[in-house]
């Protein structure tokens, strides 16, 4: 090989390493992202808190009102317990959604959820919550499903957040999704869509 | 490696461009692939200026008349901004101009990698039979350029028609990359004796930067691409609520990509303004240095201002700070090369041919679509105009027109370079001027109807909004005709036995491709041509 085209050649597979990393910081972004917004509260994600002694109770207030949507795909009743509860700053508070599968057959669901005002998410604790598993429920049956969170008092000395007097805790249910493969088994039995239909 | 060495021996020698079809399907001449990007542009182009054509037929007049179905009018809007954006502003500006022009400005006698080249070239072909294909199957792809899921994932677009545009894309990405691994080496490593980086015309400047901005940019909407495929068919959810993905993430993905995709779009144009300026005011460009690293700081900061394309999506007021602020920065550097091509013509012997005429429009444009982008960038005023008729004539007036018209600059600038005919001045004047007076009726009414609220991508609208888009309309068909005018132009041009000489444009015109004979020989630059005087 003459030189220049060696030093040609050298430059090229410089570049092509430049996009081979752009590739995978692409990839790298799915989870970067998502820790991310748990990290920040960033897009309303709530913290997840374990229970220490840190946070201390305060004699303030602030009104959590829940909500609750369920995917049309999803045979459920979703809805809370109560829609407002007062919650002092600072301690711990229980509240419950209810939850019953009007279908004859067992259904998975799994709950995304987010915290309105965005900003307020990184002062919303979750200690423990139904949204960090799977739930199943068998043919019609009913159930309270518990969330356990937090507020921490510190948003009352937030700048951004401390004029803050609702904050809305929302979830969305939806049916488990599909393994690939299954996804294929059902394209098979040509249940999974009818491309006819466009 | 034995062979290529003694092919490349032979090359030395003089001999004729292989004959008939082989000519072009196996070209690895820089000049020939050029041309054959400029050709697909202008074909492209037909394609492209049709559906916009479609576009503006059905929104003359409220309600709907000529798109009963509007999947059919979405698959327009889609099929419009893809064509006109990754089929005919980029191979005719970078592909085009870039493959004919940068090695003749450099002193090369090729590009560094001439099959590499043809590659890159049949590529974007394929890409866009798939883009066409895509229009034709059960319904098409009507997810607007930006794809966003959910619309663009198997519940809203079940049929193969949005994987054939994604097919599409990744194959005009890979050509865009493989194109730009290709101009940076040759730019990098053959320049002649004597041209050192900062003594490299302005054009060969754009580029560079451009090619770096494919480089870092296309990778990472490949990547989005792919996960948005796995979604569609293989059933990962990257994008998917249900299966704990986000949306949201696609946007931030592709306006990754898509912000410095609107410069990859206007940097080249910069570049042919730069030169075009320079030659008809017989000086060398105003501030050189800056204007070159003015071109460098937009690349770098177009890859940090993307959300400002999705202020809606409901970011924190800090971050929106920042995405506002950072954004209002690009209007500095951009300002630097405004005052700059104004300074270069200051004071200068200043002749209006047509390309200088297409360059001072561009400059005018650019500075219209500046303006409103600045307005933009702020997201207090831009949740208000997100999604309306002003966005649409906001990007138009930048990346749109002001592209086209810098397109046809360097049309008409190196046409007798390329084909070494003249092309009727009149003509081309008549050609400006019926252009530049019908986008701008076409384009500055959307101000008005944005806004007053007007939606982009919707085929009817109520009647209180008729007025301005009748005019809009007009404005279109006034913008055809100077297109068709352009068309016989062209043809004019390849008819006429009117020869140019070797520098048809005199003293002003001092870069390297106005040295070898017009049209340019099939070799050149076999000896490097070495720079003495500095620009």
């Amino acid at each position: 090989m003459l030189p220049e085209a060696r030093r040609n050649t050298t430059t090229a597979i410089m570049l092509l390493g430049i996009v081979a990393c752009m590739v995978g910081l692409a990839f790298a972004s799915v989870p970067l992202y998502k820790l991310f917004c748990q990290v920040t509260g960033y897009g309303g994600t709530p913290k997840i808190y374990v229970l220490n002694e840190d946070v201390q109770a305060s004699g303030a207030f602030i009104n959590v009102r829940f909500d609750a949507n369920t995917n049309a795909k999803l045979p459920w009743i979703f809805k809370p317990k109560k829609r407002v509860v007062k919650v002092q700053l600072g301690a711990p508070k229980l509240a419950f959604y209810f939850a019953q599968n009007l279908s004859n057959q067992p259904v998975t669901g799994t709950a995304t959820y987010n915290v309105t005002p965005f900003k307020a998410a990184q002062y919303f604790g979750k200690i423990d919550c139904f949204c960090f598993s799977e739930q199943t429920l068998r043919p019609g049956e009913q159930t309270l499903m518990p969330l356990e969170f937090v507020i921490d008092p510190k948003i009352l000395t937030d700048l951004n957040t401390r004029e803050i007097k609702n904050i809305t805790i929302s979830y969305t249910f939806f049916p488990v999704s599909k393994k690939a493969n299954q996804i294929e088994m059902d394209k098979v039995a040509g249940l999974h869509r009818d491309k006819t239909q466009l | 490696m034995g062979i290529e060495a003694s092919k490349s021996v032979s090359h030395t020698e003089d001999h004729a461009p292989p004959s008939g079809w082989r000519r072009w399907i196996y070209s690895t001449n820089h000049k020939d692939i050029g041309t054959m990007y400029i050709v697909l542009a202008l074909f492209a182009a037909i394609l492209g200026g049709a559906m916009s054509g479609v576009i503006r037929f059905e929104l003359m007049f409220p309600e709907l008349q000529l798109v009963q179905n509007v999947q059919f009018y979405n698959v327009m809007v889609t099929g419009h901004a893809f064509i006109m954006v990754f089929f005919v502003v980029m191979p005719a500006m970078f592909g085009g101009f870039g493959n004919w022009f940068v090695p003749l400005m450099i002193g090369a006698p090729d590009m560094a990698f001439p099959r590499m080249n043809n590659i890159s070239f049949w590529l974007v072909a394929a890409a866009l039979i798939l883009l066409l294909m895509s229009a034709f199957v059960q319904g098409g792809a009507g997810t607007g350029w930006t794809v966003y899921p959910p619309l663009s994932n198997a519940d809203y677009h079940p049929g193969p028609a949005v994987d054939f545009g994604i097919l599409s894309l990744h194959l005009a990405g890979a050509s865009s990359i493989l194109g730009a691994i290709n101009f940076i080496v040759t730019i990098v490593n053959m320049r002649a004796p004597g041209m050192t980086m900062h003594r490299m015309p302005l054009f060969v400047w754009s580029i560079l930067v451009t090619a770096f901005l494919l480089l870092l940019a296309i990778p990472v909407l490949a990547g989005g691409l792919t996960m948005l495929l796995t979604d569609r068919n293989f059933g990962t959810t990257f994008f998917d609520t249900a299966g704990g993905g986000d949306p949201v993430l696609w946007q931030h993905l592709f306006w990754f990509f898509g912000h410095p995709e609107v410069y990859i779009i206007i940097i080249p144009g910069f570049g042919i303004v730069s030169q075009v300026i320079s030659t008809f005011s017989k000086k060398p460009i105003f501030g050189y240095l800056g204007m070159a690293y003015a071109m460098v700081f937009i690349g770098v900061v177009g890859f940090v201002v993307w959300a400002h394309h999705m202020f809606t999506v409901g970011l924190d007021a800090d971050t929106r700070a920042y995405f506002i602020a950072a954004t209002l920065v690009i209007a500095v550097p951009t300002g630097v090369k405004i005052f700059s091509w104004l300074a270069t013509m200051w004071g200068g012997s200043i002749d209006f041919p047509a390309p200088m005429m297409f360059a001072c429009g561009f400059i005018f444009l650019f500075v219209v679509g500046g303006v409103t982008g600045v307005a933009l960038a702020n997201s207090g005023l831009d949740l208000a105009w997100h999604d309306t008729y002003f966005v649409v004539a906001h990007f138009h007036y930048v990346m749109a027109i002001a592209a086209v018209l810098s397109i046809f600059s360097g049309y008409y600038y190196w046409i007798g370079k390329m084909s070494g005919y003249q092309y009727p001045e009149k003509l081309a004047k008549i050609h400006f001027w019926l252009f530049f007076i019908g986008v701008n009726i076409l384009f500055f009414p959307q101000h008005f109807l944005g806004m007053a609220g007007m939606p982009r991508r919707i085929p009817d609208y109520p009647d209180s909004y008729s007025g301005w888009n009748f005019v809009s309309s007009l404005g279109a068909f006034i913008a055809g005709i100077a297109t068709l005018l352009f068309f016989f132009i062209v043809w004019k041009t390849f008819s006429s036995n009117q020869k140019v000489k070797s520098n048809q444009w005199g003293p002003g015109a001092t870069t390297f491709e106005w040295t070898v004979e017009s049209p340019a020989p099939f070799h050149t630059h076999e000896k490097l041509p070495e720079m003495k005087s500095s620009l």
